[in-house]
């Protein structure tokens, strides 16, 4: 950016006024709620745990084949609400609290379940005065539902694995009339109401009743200068859940914090509201872009979840029995046989829409892993080369520089496949233009990086420069696009263009139309080789309440209030959508978001937004992708480098080292900074940076085969290791190392001038391959390892099989017919296995014609073999296989490939010291069936 | 005749080319061919390992260097020579063979890969050939300029260390001359200063006596104006309705009070007064003008309103009608500093406005004029005083041109001195948004086209090309501060050319700037024998 021009800097000076000043380096917090700050937040949290004024009417039970409905009373009150109670396929069950008749309809979330749930019958074992007792089927378990009062335990065996209620907590704001109009309304309930006032406990004074004073915020609330009309009033809900034995809870990203939750006694709740956060801080439980409003739940006995489908702001209470319980105190609770069972207790606050819940009850973490993707689906299954090295800046300036970024790594022989471009691309911040000074000519742009078989994204924010002169303005005013304003005109707020419009993403009409406008003929001067990113999308509002929208705006008959949170992934879901369909269906799209939900993962990759050039950003990225892994979410990134500030050279190789064994690695820096390009801190961090992209690109063909896992079966491809060794509670806790897939064993190094890091390797069966130096170590142990510069401790675990393409090119896609390397870890039974998946990379063929390569690679007995996983699948590959090394080998005498019947020796190297077995070119297609054998002189000697 | 000549070398290579390529393995530069010997194993060229021949470019990875496959992608480390006949031979890192880029221009690194690549060696050739023959033309031709330049430089440095020299000289015959100036001055001064003393002091002199006659005949006045019963004596009773000189100022004069201030005496005559007098005659007020005696009572009058305060609030609120939402920071700033200029300017002239009356009551009649004599010394003082200053003037403006081609001449302008041409220049680039001002030596600055403020980008800093010519980069540092950010500068990269322009800008890194700029004074002497490319064509 030269010299702001006027017209820019009319833009900053609201930009500055409204968020960006803050003279120290850290989110201005008053910008944003405290639970206190809140009014529902803080309504609700006032309701301290007791009893329950909910009462469940037996009598009003109806029992369809799957699906249970009962009425529930809040007897200070007399407010019926419904309760329906769903067992669904795969060991899970949902429970439903609506009002049984609300004034108008309540708010319920569409388009985040891929399907209506398929259920499976119910059937009620036992009924009485105080409760029905309902088979949930297999294992034993059993749903009570107790009456007076109304509580839900899920039982199995004589466990109690997870109560409802059980705290009292349940609180369901119903709809009401505004008391000034309230006159002219029915007579009775409002008697009623006030009936139900007097016989209010103290505690629950603010819950229900309507004779609150108007400071408690129930029809309009403000914060700092924006007023919130309230139109409805107040109609927030909550929920709480007990976990009997239970000490650790993971997930509800987004948060800068530690993959464990924290109890929240003493502090505010854990928040989830979609927010533009300036320079974010860390280790606290405030809203960031993003929200899944999953949480996991774990013991060494069973893993559980819960999901709360619910779009509005969001709070989530966390408290324990143990918390603040030393491990001394602990270990004395165990051997004086104290009865206090751990337990961890949460409650769910959320300002409207209705009490959804999805209860996965596991017991296995990949089995929650797969009863979530039922419900929300997998992770999409990306286009190879977005797995690769991605380049990005705040701003490549135009064509020339982009072009000299391009060939910067081709002179410094590093690899990458995408470069990016921000919003100064485009022309005024119109997004689907480009700038006619800078990017004259994009196509041209465009064809100069597919000649290099590279990539190119561009980003197309979701605010829409009010400008009659701007075809994408003029098209959604015409077809009445925009989100409305609480008076019923067209919502406008300031973000990067200046005056804004917001399209209502909600609608499916617009969607489609969005959709269309990423066709070749209406994106000018795009290509097929131009992807995009959605950033923004919380919606980010610059002179909005929290730098939002205002909850009072309208998207059709419902508010913003009622569905926030989904704004973002509703913006990705059109964009994907726009991709697929401009190449007629057949190209996977590539669309990196800002902000999400539960079901985002569906549309591609999110990033953990703008962070800094801090050693503890770098170490957070970590925790932060491992909680959206465990809620669905793989293809996730942090900005290598630190977005705000100059990392020094010593954090940006070590943030390489990092984000290139992290599923999306796109290193992006601030406009701000300094150039960062790889090749710009000399020729000795040139090689560190280029050795560990490469090595990033070496293991593409693993990071693939995860990413096709993750997309069958909802296995996080990032992992934190108590999701491989559920049973070892050492590892519940490590949030400074992660799984790839169960085969890799990654501890970044995260710290300044460090000189070793202690590695925890899991499991006493066992053994860890350092991936550099092939040196074996033992499981179930704390490694220290000395460090360099140049040192990244990777482990590939002893039982398994990675295929690598060792060939490291300019790009994925030039890496394409290139042969593979395995490299087998034996186990100390020497065994292993693994999986070797190839497709073209790009297309969704593998989808709907099968053309894709699956097979299964076993070694057992001294034999090394493929076999096909798809045997109806047809793909043709050209890639073979070059070499085999086998770690953990001791030498044979012969090795034979075993092939179409025919047999044929192998040459091989051994490393004695390393115990390396090398078989040299046997050469075989990656797509055959083969076996290679293992011979010993004293197996012919027997 | 070189053309031609080259002509058919090039066919020659192009005929010749397939068999040569037969004799050695793929990818291997004629100069390692000897380490190819088909009817030998292979020792890897760092010596590490000896291998078959036939496991050179089998497409397998044996030697750690990368030699055994020079022809394959194989190798993570290997390079690929591909001959490139017409144009010049180059190494690719053997990662880019059959990737699908075509890299070599005759293609021979693409023989697998199904890439189309086409020979574009010979087009290739001739444009590098062209380019070099323009850079050939413009570096002899840039180095004749830059001997020209170094010539002027060292003739117009001569020209001013002379000039230096010579300045030097004059200034001394300035010092010395200012110093006996100085002395005439102060020799004058003295004389002056004593005759202006007498001068006043007999004006001090002739003031207090004038003021004793006045202030008798004021008492003779007032005794005839006490004495109201015109006795000769004014009596304690006469004095009592006088009720302006009570003492103790409870509004009433006491018999008491007015025999006090008698000196305890019933009545006193003319000459007693005279005693009387001094206590009374500052509050005494005349009977017959009460209101003359009013105002000069008042005198000093500090509550009175001088007319010019009464303006000042005026000027305060034409400030405020400025809109402050429609200037940028630093207008308002400005503005702001005219705001304090204006109110220093009010308080300044507000000051002698209230103090002139002061002094006219009190010096009702003003100094006269010096004697002859006196005036003769003032004036004889004021000429030596005049031409004092202006020597010393002289002396400093010769300082300053001194200093300045001093400064001049401390500029490292290279080693032959061939930058000095630039000093004091400017050379513009305009952009589509802006004017780029590069002053060498001095500063860069950039000017919206359309109006605006100019910004500078920095202030000369130094030399900062890499070791072996630090005069290929200049470094300006200290521009205008970004906001958020670091200050401006600007790195300015020098190459050879025969007319001295920027011919590029560009901002790589926010605030920080890149310029390019031609100027002879880079171009280095041509080799002595003339570049023909084509002579290391290989065979």
């Amino acid at each position: 950016m030269a010299v702001i021009s006027i017209e820019r800097m009319g833009l900053l000076s609201v930009v500055c006024v409204s968020l960006f000043f803050s003279s120290t380096f850290a989110v201005d917090r008053g910008n944003f709620k405290t639970c206190d700050q809140s009014a529902f937040c803080k309504r609700q949290r006032a309701l301290k745990p007791g009893q329950s004024p909910y009462r469940a009417l037996l009598e009003t039970l109806e029992l369809s084949d799957s699906r249970l409905t009962l009425q529930l009373i809040n007897d200070n009150n007399k407010v019926h609400l419904l309760l329906e109670l769903y067992r669904l396929q795969g060991n899970m069950t949902r429970v439903k609290i609506n009002e049984l008749k609300p004034l108008k309809p309540r708010f319920e979330v569409p388009d985040v379940l891929i399907a209506e749930p398929p259920t499976e019958p119910l059937s009620v074992l036992s009924k009485d005065d105080n409760g029905v007792v309902l088979s949930l089927g297999a294992e034993n378990q059993r749903l009570i539902v107790s009456a007076r009062p109304f509580r839900l335990d899920i039982m199995e065996g004589p466990e109690v694995l997870l109560s409802l209620n059980s705290r009292g907590l349940l609180a369901f704001e119903h709809l009401r009339l505004h008391k000034d109009t309230q006159a002219q309304a029915d007579g009775a309930e409002v008697k009623e109401s006030v009936d139900g006032d007097q016989q209010q406990d103290e505690g629950k004074k603010d819950e229900d009743g309507e004779s609150e004073k108007e400071e408690d915020g129930l029809w309009e609330e403000t914060f700092k200068s924006h007023t919130d009309t309230k139109p409805n009033g107040p109609t927030s809900i909550s929920l709480d859940f007990s976990l009997p034995g239970v000490e650790h809870v993971y997930g509800i990203p987004e948060h800068a914090d530690d993959l464990k939750l924290k109890t929240t006694d003493g502090g505010d709740p854990y928040r989830l509201y979609n927010l533009d956060v300036f320079q974010y801080e860390l280790y606290n439980p405030m809203a960031l872009y993003g929200s899944i409003p999953v949480m996991l739940a774990h013991n060494t006995q069973r893993t559980m979840g819960i999901f709360w489908l619910n779009a509005a702001e969001t709070w989530v209470d966390i408290s324990s029995n143990t918390a603040g319980k030393t491990v001394f105190g602990k270990m004395l609770d165990f051997v004086q046989g104290s009865s206090e069972k751990p337990q961890t207790d949460v409650r769910w606050i959320s300002e409207s829409g209705i009490i959804d819940v999805f209860i996965m009850l596991g017991p296995k973490p990949s089995k929650v892993f797969s009863q979530y993707a039922s419900l929300t689906g997998t992770q999409s299954f990306p286009p190879l080369a977005s797995l690769g090295y991605h380049q990005c800046r705040w701003n490549y300036n135009d064509q020339e520089d982009v072009k000299s970024v391009d060939q910067g790594f081709d002179q410094h022989d590093i690899p990458y496949d995408f470069i990016w471009l921000d919003i100064e691309h485009a022309d005024g911040k119109r997004y689907f233009t480009w700038d006619p000074h800078k990017f004259p000519q994009p196509k041209e742009m465009l064809q100069g990086l597919m000649d290099k078989r590279r990539k190119m994204v561009s980003i197309v924010d979701p605010h829409i420069r009010v400008d009659s002169g701007y075809k994408i303005h003029n098209e959604i005013t015409s077809k009445d696009f925009y989100v409305k304003n609480k008076d019923g005109k067209n919502y406008e707020g300031w973000c990067w263009p200046g005056n804004s419009g917001y399209p209502d993403f909600t609608k499916p009409e617009m969607r489609a139309w969005w959709a269309s406008m990423f066709a070749y003929d209406q994106y000018e001067g795009s290509m097929e080789n131009l992807f995009t990113w959605n950033d923004m999308n919380e919606p980010s509002v610059f002179n909005g309440p929290e730098v939002t929208m205002h909850k009072d705006a309208l998207h059709g008959k419902w508010e913003h209030r009622d569905i926030h949170n989904i704004y973002g992934l509703y913006v990705q879901m059109a964009t994907a959508e726009g991709q697929i369909q401009r190449s007629g269906g057949v190209e996977r799209p590539f669309v990196l978001t800002r902000a999400f939900f539960a079901g985002s993962q569906r549309y591609g990759a999110v990033w953990t937004g703008d962070n800094a050039a801090e050693w503890d950003h770098l170490k957070i990225s970590i925790p932060m992708c491992l909680s959206l892994g465990l809620v669905g979410v793989s293809f996730c990134g942090a900005d290598v480098g630190g977005f705000f500030k100059n990392p020094s050279t010593e954090l940006l190789v070590r943030w390489y080292q990092t984000g290139a064994y992290q599923p999306f690695f796109r290193a992006h820096a601030h406009l701000d900074t300094t150039r960062r390009e790889p090749w710009l801190f000399g020729p000795e961090n040139t090689a560190l940076i280029r050795e560990v992209i490469r090595q990033r690109y070496a293991l593409l063909p693993y990071w693939y085969q995860l990413f096709y896992q993750a997309h069958k079966t909802g296995m996080p491809v990032m992992r934190p290791l108590w999701v491989d060794y559920p049973k070892d509670t050492a590892t519940f806790t490590i949030d400074d190392e992660f799984l790839i897939g169960s085969d890799l064993l990654v501890h970044p190094v995260t710290e300044e001038g460090s000189r070793g890091v202690t590695a925890y390797l899991p499991g006493a069966e066992e053994v860890w391959y350092d991936v550099h130096t092939f040196q074996k170590h033992n499981g179930a142990q704390n490694l220290y390892i000395p460090v360099t510069l140049s040192s990244i401790p990777v482990f590939q675990r002893g039982g398994s099989i990675i295929p690598r393409k060792d060939r490291v090119r300019r790009s994925s896609t030039c890496m394409e017919n290139d042969p593979y390397t395995l490299y087998v870890a034996l186990s100390p039974k020497k065994f292993a296995e693994g999986e070797l998946y190839i497709d073209d990379g790009h297309s969704f063929n593998y989808d709907t014609k099968k053309e894709f390569i699956h097979r299964s690679l076993t070694f057992a007995n001294n034999a090394l073999t493929s076999s096909n996983l798809c045997p109806d699948c047809n793909f043709l590959t050209s890639s073979w296989i070059e070499k085999v090394l086998i770690l953990g080998a001791s030498k044979p005498s012969k090795v034979l490939l075993k092939m179409d019947g025919k047999e044929t020796p192998v040459d091989f190297e051994f490393d004695t010291s390393m115990s390396v077995l090398t078989l040299r070119k046997p050469g075989m297609n990656a797509g055959a069936d083969w076996t290679l054998l293992l011979q010993y002189q004293r197996y012919f000697q027997c | 005749m070189t053309c031609l000549h080259l002509l058919l070398t090039l066919v020659f290579a192009v005929s010749l080319g397939t068999p040569v390529e037969i004799q050695r393995p793929r990818g291997v530069p004629l100069t390692k061919k000897q380490f190819y010997e088909e009817s030998k194993p292979f020792t890897c060229l760092d010596g590490s390992r000896t291998i078959p021949f036939d496991r050179v470019n089998d497409d397998y990875c044996d030697c750690k260097d990368g030699s055994d496959e020079p022809g394959t992608a194989a190798c993570p480390n290997g390079s690929f020579h591909c001959t490139n006949a017409g144009y010049r031979p180059m190494f690719i890192p053997s990662s880019r063979i059959n990737d699908g880029i075509c890299d070599c221009c005759d293609t021979t690194d693409e023989y697998n890969s199904g890439a189309k690549c086409e020979n574009t060696c010979k087009e290739l050739g001739r444009k590098e050939r062209e380019v070099l023959q323009k850079m050939a033309e413009i570096t002899k031709e840039g180095f004749l300029l830059k001997q020209q330049l170094i010539e002027e430089a060292k003739k117009g440095q001569q020209e001013k260390q002379s000039k230096v020299t010579d300045m030097q000289e004059n200034k001394k015959q300035l010092d010395e001359k200012v110093e006996a100036l100085r002395t005439v001055k102060e020799t004058a001064e003295q004389p002056e200063k004593e005759a202006k003393e007498r001068h006043l002091k007999a004006w001090e002199e002739q003031k207090a006596a004038i003021r004793l006659e006045k202030d008798k005949a004021k008492m003779a006045e007032t005794f005839l104006e006490l004495d109201d019963n015109a006795d000769g004596f004014v009596s304690v009773s006469e004095l009592q309705s006088h009720a302006e000189l009570d003492p103790d100022a409870d509004g009433t004069l006491t018999e008491i009070e007015a025999q006090g201030l008698m000196g305890g005496a019933e009545q006193v005559d003319t000459s007693t007064f005279e005693s009387v007098w001094p206590k009374i005659k500052d509050k005494y007020h005349s009977e017959v003008s009460r209101e003359e005696a009013d105002i000069s009572c008042l005198e000093p009058a500090p509550v009175e309103t001088p007319p010019d305060e009464v303006k000042e609030p005026v000027v305060d609120n034409d400030s405020e009608p400025y809109p402050e939402d429609d200037i940028s920071e630093e207008e308002d700033e400005d503005d702001e500093d005219e705001d304090d200029y204006h109110e220093d300017d009010d308080k300044v002239s507000a000051q002698p406005t209230i103090k002139t009356p002061e002094k006219t009551h009190e010096d009702e009649e003003a100094m006269p004029p010096y004697d002859a004599d006196t005036q003769a010394l003032i004036d004889a003082a004021q000429k030596a005083r005049d031409d004092f200053e202006e020597a010393e003037k002289a002396l400093r403006e010769m300082d300053d041109q001194i200093r300045n081609i001093e400064k001049e001449l401390s500029f490292d302008f290279g080693p032959d001195a061939e930058f000095t041409y630039l000093y004091s220049q400017c050379y513009e680039l305009t952009t589509s948004e802006y004017i780029y001002r590069l002053c060498p030596f001095n500063r860069v600055s950039q000017k919206p086209k359309y109006g605006g403020s100019e910004t500078n980008l920095g202030t000369w800093g130094s030399w900062s090309g890499p070791e072996n010519n630090k005069y290929l980069l200049m470094k300006y540092e200290q521009g205008t501060g970004c906001w958020q950010g670091p200050n401006r500068s600007t790195t300015v990269k020098l190459t050879c050319g025969k007319e001295t322009v920027v011919t590029s800008t560009s901002e790589p890194s926010r605030c920080e700037y890149l310029m390019e700029f031609t100027t002879p004074a880079v171009c280095q002497e041509p080799a002595n024998i003339d570049p023909s490319p084509h002579d290391h064509v290989e065979l």
